[in-house]
């Protein structure tokens, strides 16, 4: 089947099988091996990513699901240069070790702070339910997270967060 | 003369490691591709014990885009090929051969049978189902003791027997005590208990993947591994494979947990094939194969005698454990419990101990290191008795720790298990973990609601651990009869302009090692944090190495860096001398530059690094040069120790078991980096309460493995773990220069008895003197409704006790 998607700002025309995961196509046609698959259960939210602005568990998703989607990836957060706040607070709190969750827990933080600027740590724990981290015992990811909040708390998150929103209501689409 | 410059030891710098990982651009082995690469795709066996009868391939070999299926008979027709073990734990340990794929016989279930190697890793997998394998099922053997039964199927027939090794250390014999048989008879206090340390996964983030390219002159493997060094020498041994013609690479590695320490059969496979076709080919395994195909850990019945006076003075310690390998040995399995075998006595002057374990195969995935291998199943099972043994005494927990632990004016202290402690401040750490814990408010607010009979009682549990860390010393390794010993290598290259190369042996998958090595370098050559690239995990680059594990890297491999460092020095001092005209003694080194003393004529290490490259006038006889090697053996190990606090919350009603807080104060020696040893900290701990509350991998009667998965087996999530109050004592090591002491598996190793003291604690009053682990809400509402105690709690149970073996995943 011919699908065409834009991943993190580019748009990409492809065949792909039926039941071509989204992360298969992400990783093996598009080339962003920034995602990556942790398991085979939809437990461990490596392979977060953002499917019209929602994040899913791009493992769930099958790439036919996101024809005519944008697509954001750990790897297109980045603008001109600057790293995402939530990247950003990451580093500065210590938050990844090994780094393998990291692509998708910082998916997840991102849509986690659209739908609420302000998370105390309750909720910042149980945001990040559906992503599992063998390294952190998760304390930093949730100062980190709480940090991101107070970092982007004056003026909305940057692009990419204003196009979350935006389209937030449009599209039900995703594996959730 | 006094640097301006601040140190960079002791800062908590932000991690080199993160730019590329938060920012997606990573290098994990399954994003490897090459040109005309070929993918595997294993068949794994359902069944834990069966014979092969035949296995038909032809329809997989006909299947869309297959290049070719391979049995264990077609990679290996002699059944020649043998994984290694690298550590024969006695003369007579029994040791049988583990294929790359099973051929005759399958011995648990999980374990490869057949291999597809096609286009793509779809149509691998795809062609899997193709494949017709014929079993015949054998009886199945599972559970310690069950597999030790008169008469019990076994799992190798050729060995004759399911008892891999008997392992003991006797005081009396050793010459380092007394006999533990004498305490016994004569103490006032024997205290006899059985606890089980259930068999835990890994479950590295990151599944295990290699890529092997054969159409270089070397031989090159990328793999998901801890130990790139021991996997190029053991590949070459195993395959017959001259060494230099193999190069290792371990790019970026999703954690490890000493899950990652293997030599796989599934990297020898794919090198097997890849020589064969010619070309290069990738495996990666699924989440659902890690599960059952990676080795797992603990997996350990322990029964444990200790011996008292009535005022408290311990006077012996019995220790009899049964550790389950699984059905094959890894490449350190064996060793693995015998490791404890130095840390059960752990901070207390047991004046006799008796030390044996027996290990035992079983139609299981095999076990092998997991974080802190031995050593959390030795705490666990010493601190979970003290415990006991204050109830019998009617004493606090804490104060028959005090009475019994090593003094911090007794060390250096040789323990009645022969190692020597260097260092250590027990007293200290203890005194600031009790008051960042609210010690003594804590035990009134329990005792207030015993007294109002709440239904959510308070418990409180200790732990006030050591252990043995910076494996290490190659003589203490080499009586312990394991095979390879254990120094650290490292190199340190000063390019022309005066940037700096660091070279370590320790393969990094996650501890920060670019970054505290970087700052270790910066001080001692006084060249600035950025100006330092740490290179390793290839054996083209860091060619000598030991690799990670072992809570090794810092106080081996990082002191081997030390020492490399100072023979820079060394080496650039005639050169400034020369440079500057002066006589040697006249110089001294401060923040990267050599001065005259008493002048203030000066030299930087980056001046002398383009002198050493033009090399146009260098001191007659000076090779043009700076670069520099050490390699490190020390001759101790270091001994990390802590106290953990745990208040625990139970619903007496439910069973629901809440970390009310969670206090720990480390000593980890001298510090690189306050931010890493941090974290290092948490996600241990984060390990070793899943230990006591969520994990476990529990097999069906079949030997099926029942949790399978991540839906299956509770890791938990950022919602199942309170926020941890960490801190530390400083006293440093005497056995390295740094005065570092190692921190990887502090945590891990401290926290798992805490949290089971605490809970016992909280329901003691409902006559509850064990439950065991996972703590799961219906073991604790079970326990509270049976007061269910540990004397004759194996082996009476439905399933007869088998270990980690639980049809019912512990609903019963």
């Amino acid at each position: 089947m011919r699908i065409t998607v834009t991943v993190d700002g580019t748009s990409y025309t492809d065949e792909v099988e039926p039941r071509t995961l989204l992360v298969h196509y992400l990783r093996e046609q598009v080339g962003k091996v920034g995602t990556v698959v942790g398991c085979d259960t939809s437990n461990c939210g490596a392979c977060t990513v953002h499917l019209d602005g929602h994040s899913v568990k791009s493992c769930s998703v099958l790439a036919v699901q996101a024809d005519g989607c944008e697509v954001a990836t750990i790897e297109g957060l980045a603008r001109d240069g600057q790293l995402h706040p939530v990247q950003k607070a990451f580093h500065e709190n210590h938050a990844l070790q090994c780094g393998f969750c990291t692509p998708g827990m910082i998916m997840q933080s991102i849509d986690l702070l659209a739908d609420n600027p302000d998370p105390d740590e309750k909720a910042v724990r149980e945001g990040l339910e559906g992503n599992l981290c063998r390294c952190t015992g998760y304390q930093n990811i949730v100062r980190a997270v709480r940090d991101a909040a107070h970092q982007m708390r004056p003026g909305a998150g940057p692009e990419a967060e204003r196009l979350a929103s935006d389209t937030a209501s449009r599209v039900g689409a995703g594996g959730e | 003369m006094t640097s301006t410059i601040e140190p960079e030891v002791g800062k908590a710098r932000r991690r080199k490691e993160d730019e590329r990982l938060i920012a997606g651009r990573t290098r994990w082995t399954d994003n490897l591709t090459l040109p005309g690469m070929l993918h595997l795709a294993v068949l794994r066996s359902p069944f834990a014990h069966a014979k092969i009868v035949s296995i038909d391939t032809s329809e997989a070999k006909s299947a869309p885009g297959v290049i070719a299926v391979y049995t264990g008979k077609d990679l290996d027709p002699e059944s020649a090929i043998g994984m290694p073990c690298a550590w024969p734990i006695t003369p007579d340990m029994k040791a049988p051969r583990r294929p790359i794929l099973a051929s005759d016989t399958v011995n648990f279930a999980g374990e490869g049978v057949a291999v597809v190697v096609a286009r793509t890793s779809a149509e691998a997998h795809d062609a899997l189902e193709g494949i017709d394998v014929d079993y015949d099922e054998l009886p199945v053997v599972l559970g310690l003791e069950n597999a030790l039964a008169e008469g019990a199927p076994l799992v190798h027939e050729e060995l004759g027997t399911n008892q891999n090794a008997l392992w003991v250390f006797d005081s009396a014999a050793a010459g380092t005590g007394s006999d533990v048989e004498d305490a016994i008879a004569n103490s006032e206090v024997v205290l006899k208990r059985r606890f089980r340390q259930q068999r835990l996964v890994p479950a590295f983030m990151e599944p295990r993947a290699c890529v092997v390219d054969p159409t270089g002159n070397q031989l090159v493997m990328w793999s998901a591994t801890q130990v790139p060094h021991i996997l190029k020498t053991m590949t070459a041994a195993t395959l017959g494979i001259p060494e230099h013609k193999v190069r290792v690479i371990a790019p970026d590695v999703g954690g490890g947990f000493g899950g990652k320490i293997a030599v796989l059969p599934e990297e020898m496979m794919s090198t097997l094939i890849a020589q064969r076709l010619g070309k290069p080919v990738k495996w990666t395994e699924s989440r659902s194969e890690t599960m059952v195909a990676a080795h797992h850990g603990r997996d350990q019945i322990q029964d444990i005698t200790v011996t008292a006076n009535r005022d408290g003075t311990v006077t012996g310690l019995k220790v009899e454990l049964l550790a389950d390998m699984g059905a094959y040995l890894g490449l350190v399995g064996p060793g693995v419990p015998i490791l404890g075998a130095f840390m059960f006595n752990a901070i207390y002057k047991f004046p006799a101990y008796h030390f044996a374990c027996t290990n035992v195969f079983t139609n299981t995935t095999l076990t092998d290191a997991y974080r802190g291998a031995g050593r959390p199943e030795a705490t666990f099972g010493i601190e979970r008795i003290m415990d006991e043994l204050a109830v019998e005494l009617g004493m606090d927990p804490m104060e028959i720790r005090e009475k019994n632990w090593i003094k911090h004016e007794e060390f250096p202290f040789t323990t009645v298990a022969g190692l020597t402690y260097d260092s250590g401040n027990y007293e200290a750490a203890t005194a600031k973990a009790k008051e960042l814990f609210d010690y003594d408010g804590l035990r009134r607010e329990q005792r207030e609601r015993r007294e109002a009979g709440d239904p959510v009682q308070l418990g409180i549990g200790i732990s006030t651990f050591t252990e043995m860390c910076g494996l290490a010393p190659s003589r203490v390794l080499g009586s312990l009869d394991y095979a390879a010993g254990g120094w650290e290598h490292a190199e340190i290259r000063v390019l022309p302009t005066g940037k700096i190369e660091v070279i370590t042996g320790a393969s990094a998958h996650g501890q920060g090692h670019e970054t505290a090595w970087s700052q270790i370098v910066a001080d001692k050559l006084g060249v600035p944090f950025e100006d330092i690239e740490v290179l390793h995990g290839d054996t083209q680059s860091s060619h000598k190495g030991m690799d990670t594990y072992g809570s090794r890297s810092l106080v081996v491999g990082g002191v081997a860096v030390v020492r490399a460092a100072d023979k820079v020095l060394a080496k650039a001092k005639p050169i400034a001398a020369h440079m500057m005209e002066c006589s040697e003694d006249d110089l001294e080194f401060d923040a990267g530059k050599f001065s005259v003393k008493g002048t203030d004529s000066s030299t930087s290490l980056q001046d002398i690094a383009w002198a050493v490259f033009s090399a146009h006038d260098l001191p007659d006889g000076i090779e043009p040069s700076l670069d520099s090697a050490d390699t490190f053996d020390p001759e101790n190990f270091s001994f990390p120790h802590g106290t953990h606090l745990c208040a625990a919350e139970v619903d007496t009603e439910t069973g629901r078991v809440k970390l009310r807080s969670y206090v720990c104060v480390d000593d980890v020696g001298v510090v690189v980096n306050p931010l890493i040893v941090e974290g290092q900290v948490h996600g241990g701990l984060a390990q070793g309460i899943a230990q006591a509350l969520f994990e476990e991998a529990v097999h069906d009667e079949g030997g099926t493995l029942t949790t399978g998965t991540f839906a299956d087996y509770l890791l938990p999530s950022a919602a199942d773990l309170p926020s941890f109050t960490t801190d530390r004592t400083e006293t440093p090591s005497t056995t390295n220069p740094l005065g570092a002491k190692g921190v990887g598996e502090a945590g891990t190793i401290a926290s798992t008895p805490a949290v089971v003291n605490a809970v016992v604690d909280a329901v003691r009053q409902f006559g509850v003197n064990d439950i065991e682990m996972p703590l799961t809400p219906m073991r604790v509402w079970h326990a509270i409704q049976h007061q269910s105690v540990a004397e004759g709690g194996l082996g009476s149970e439905a399933g007869g006790g088998l270990g980690s073996v639980d049809a019912s995943g512990g609903a019963r």
